[in-house]
C-alpha cells in the first residue's frame, strides 16, 4: 500500500496537541506533519517537551500516570486518541527505540523473535531474525552468537539490537528517543548510517540533543523551545519552528531558532 | 599553588600509633562491646543447632524415616507418617499461597502501583505477616474445622494446609511485589513499545526477569510454614497412623514434637528430638535451596 502513496505524503499529523502531567502543562499547541518515508528530527533545549511529543505519537504516554493529551494526533486518517483505538495496536504500527538500550534478559535471537511472536508472525523465524539483524547492521557481529544473552553485547550493539527488534515487528513508523545519547561516536555513526538505510522502508522520527546529528540524518527538523505564557507561572514547551532541515539550520525564520542552532543558547 | 611557610606545616609529633590516646581507647572499648553483643546474638543459633544435633542426631536411622511412631510404652518406631504429613500439608499450603500470593503481588506491582486499594492491600499484608500464627489457627478452626466445611470432616490435612497458606501469603505477596518493583521500567516500556499487551509484558518479560527473587521468597515462605506448630494443633490435629487422604487428621512433625516432647515416655521423647533434628535439617535444606535458586544467572 505504501508504495502507491507519494513519498512526501503526511504520515502522522499533530493538530493543536497539548500535553500535561497532572496540572503541569508540558507542551502546548503543537501543529506538525511528519512526512512519510523521511526522517524527522526534533531538537531543542532540555525540558522543551520534545520527548513528550515523541511519546505521544505511539501512546507511550498512556503508561505515565497523570499524563493527558488534548488535540488530535492523526495517523493514516485515524485519530490515535479516539476512544475506540487500542493503544497496543497503535504501538505495533508505530514502534519505539529508547534512549537507554533496553534489551530483554533473553538471547539475541529471542530478543528479536519476541515482538514477532506476540504479533502472531508465522513465517520463518530464523529468516526474520537474520533479515532484522542485517537491516540493523548487526548480523556480522552476532551471527555466531545468536543464543547468547543480549546483555553480552556492547552498548552500541545493544542499541542496534533494540532497533533490530523494532524492525522485526515491521512497523510503519519508528520513533527514536535520543537513540545515540548513551553511545560512543563510532556506534553513533553506525546507527546514523542505518537510519539512512531505514528511511526507504520506514518513516522515522528521532529526538536528538546533537544538532550535527539532526543535520546528518534528518530531512525535516522541528525546533522545540520553552516559552512563558501569560496564564502560566512555569515555562511551557512549544514547537517554535518546523521546516526542512536545511532551512532550520541555514535560514531559520525565528530568532530563537537562529540563536539555538548557532549555539548561542541551549 | 603557593607553598605554605614551613612553620605552619611543621609536625612536632611522630606518626606512630599511640594506644593511650582517648580516641584509640574508646575505639578499642566500643569494638570489644560490639564484638561481645554480636557473639551473644549468634549464640542461640549455634546452641539450638548444636543441642538438636546432639540430642537427635544419634537417633537418625532408616527406620526413623520410614516407620510409624510406637504406641505409648513401647520402644522403637519412627516418624515416617509425620514427615509425609508435613510434606502433604506444606504442599497444600503452597498450592494455595503461591498462585494467590504471586497474583496479588503482580496486581500490586504492575496494575495498581499507588492506588488506594493497593495501599490498603500492602498495609493489610504487613499486618497479616505480623499476626501470631496461633490466631491463623483459631481463624481456620472457626472457619473450616468447627463448621465441618469439607465433606463434614472436622480436623483435616486440608484445614492445616489452608491455615499454613494464610501464614505464607504475606511473604509471597511481599517478595513478589518487591521483586517486580526491581525490574527496570525500561524493560516494560521496551515490550510495550513493540506492541505487547500488559498481560504479555508481565508473563513474558517482567515475571521471568523477577523469577529468582520471587522463587527465593517462596522457598523461604515454605520453610517458615513447614516449621509452624500453632496453626496445625487445632486444624490438622495429629494422627498416629499413615495419612488417610486430605480430609482426615494428619500427623506433622511440628505437632509430633509438641505432643511427644511432653509425654512421660522416653521412646517418645527421643522421637521428638529426632523429629526436631529432621525438621531443622529440612528447613536448612530449604534455605540452602533458596540460596542456590538465587544464584541462578539469567540467560
Amino acid at each position: 500500500m505504501t508504495a502507491t502513496l507519494s513519498a512526501t505524503q503526511t504520515c502522522l499529523s499533530l493538530e493543536d496537541v497539548s500535553i500535561r502531567y497532572w496540572n503541569n502543562e508540558a507542551v502546548r499547541g503543537v501543529h506538525l506533519g511528519v512526512p512519510r518515508h523521511k526522517v524527522t528530527a526534533f531538537i531543542g533545549p532540555s525540558g522543551c517537551g520534545k520527548s513528550t511529543v515523541l511519546r505521544c505519537l505511539n501512546r507511550m504516554n498512556d503508561l505515565i500516570e497523570g499524563c493527558t493529551l488534548s488535540g488530535r494526533v492523526v495517523f493514516d486518517g485515524q485519530d490515535l486518541y479516539a476512544k475506540t483505538v487500542d493503544p497496543v495496536e497503535v504501538r505495533r504500527r508505530i514502534g519505539m527505540v529508547f534512549q537507554k538500550p533496553n534489551p530483554f534478559p533473553k538471547s539475541i535471537y529471542d530478543n528479536i523473535a519476541f515482538g514477532a511472536r506476540i504479533n502472531g508472525y508465522t513465517g520463518d523465524m530464523d529468516e526474520l531474525v537474520e533479515r532484522s539483524l542485517r537491516k540493523a547492521a548487526l548480523w556480522d557481529e552476532t551471527k555466531d552468537k545468536l543464543s547468547e544473552s543480549g546483555y553480552a553485547l556492547s552498548g552500541g550493539q545493544q542499541q542496534r539490537l533494540c532497533i533490530a527488534r523494532t524492525i522485526a515487528i515491521d512497523p510503519e513508523v519508528i520513533l527514536m528517543d535520543e537513540p545515540c545519547s548513551a553511545l560512543d561516536p563510532i556506534s553513533t555513526l553506525k546507527i546514523e548510517e542505518m537510519i539512512h538505510e531505514l528511511k526507504n522502508s520506514y518513516t522515522i522520527v528521532i529526538v536528538t540533543h546533537n544538532m550535527q546529528q539532526a543535520v546528518r540524518v534528518s530531512d525535516m527538523t522541528g525546533f522545540f523551545n520553552v516559552n512563558t505564557f501569560s496564564d502560566r507561572d512555569t515555562k511551557v514547551g512549544c514547537l517554535e519552528e518546523f521546516a526542512d532541515t536545511q532551512t532550520i539550520f541555514n535560514s531559520p525564520q525565528q530568532k530563537a531558532t537562529q540563536d539555538y542552532v548557532s549555539g548561542r543558547f541551549g | 599553588m603557593a607553598f605554605l611557610p614551613s612553620a605552619v606545616v611543621s609536625h612536632p609529633t611522630s606518626l606512630r600509633f599511640q594506644a593511650s590516646l582517648p580516641r584509640n581507647r574508646w575505639n578499642a572499648l566500643l569494638t570489644a562491646v560490639a564484638a561481645v553483643f554480636s557473639a551473644i546474638a549468634v549464640l542461640p543459633l549455634v546452641l539450638v543447632l548444636g543441642y538438636v544435633l546432639f540430642k537427635g542426631g544419634s537417633l537418625i536411622s532408616a527406620t526413623l524415616l520410614t516407620e510409624l511412631p510406637p504406641p505409648p510404652g513401647l520402644e522403637g518406631g519412627g516418624i515416617g507418617n509425620a514427615i509425609l504429613g508435613t510434606i502433604v500439608v506444606t504442599l497444600v499450603a503452597s498450592l494455595i499461597a503461591i498462585p494467590v500470593g504471586v497474583g496479588g503481588g503482580v496486581y500490586l506491582a504492575e496494575y495498581s502501583r499507588s492506588g488506594w486499594f493497593a495501599q490498603f492491600v500492602r498495609f493489610g499484608t504487613n499486618v497479616l505477616s505480623g499476626v501470631p500464627s496461633i490466631i491463623c489457627g483459631v481463624f481456620i478452626y472457626g472457619l473450616i474445622v468447627s463448621t465441618r466445611l469439607f465433606f463434614g470432616q472436622s480436623y483435616s490435612a486440608m484445614a492445616g494446609g489452608v491455615a499454613l497458606s494464610v501464614l505464607m501469603l504475606p511473604t509471597v505477596i511481599k517478595t513478589t511485589d518487591e521483586a517486580l518493583k526491581l525490574v527496570p521500567q525500561e524493560l516494560r516500556l521496551g515490550a510495550m513499545g513493540l506492541g505487547a499487551s500488559q498481560f504479555v509484558t508481565i508473563t513474558r518479560i517482567t515475571l521471568p526477569t523477577a523469577f529468582t527473587p520471587i522463587a527465593t521468597g517462596v522457598v523461604l515462605g515454605i520453610a517458615r510454614a513447614a516449621g509452624e506448630t500453632a496453626p496445625l494443633i487445632f486444624t490438622a490435629l495429629f494422627s498416629p497412623f499413615w495419612p488417610e487422604g486430605l480430609f482426615n487428621p494428619i500427623a506433622t512433625m511440628s505437632v509430633l514434637i509438641f505432643n511427644f516432647a511432653i509425654m512421660p515416655y522416653e521412646a517418645q521423647n527421643a522421637l521428638a528430638w529426632a523429629a526436631s533434628f529432621v525438621l531443622v535439617l529440612m528447613i536448612l535444606l530449604a534455605n540452602l535451596f533458596a540460596r542456590w535458586v538465587a544464584r541462578f544467572t539469567r540467560v
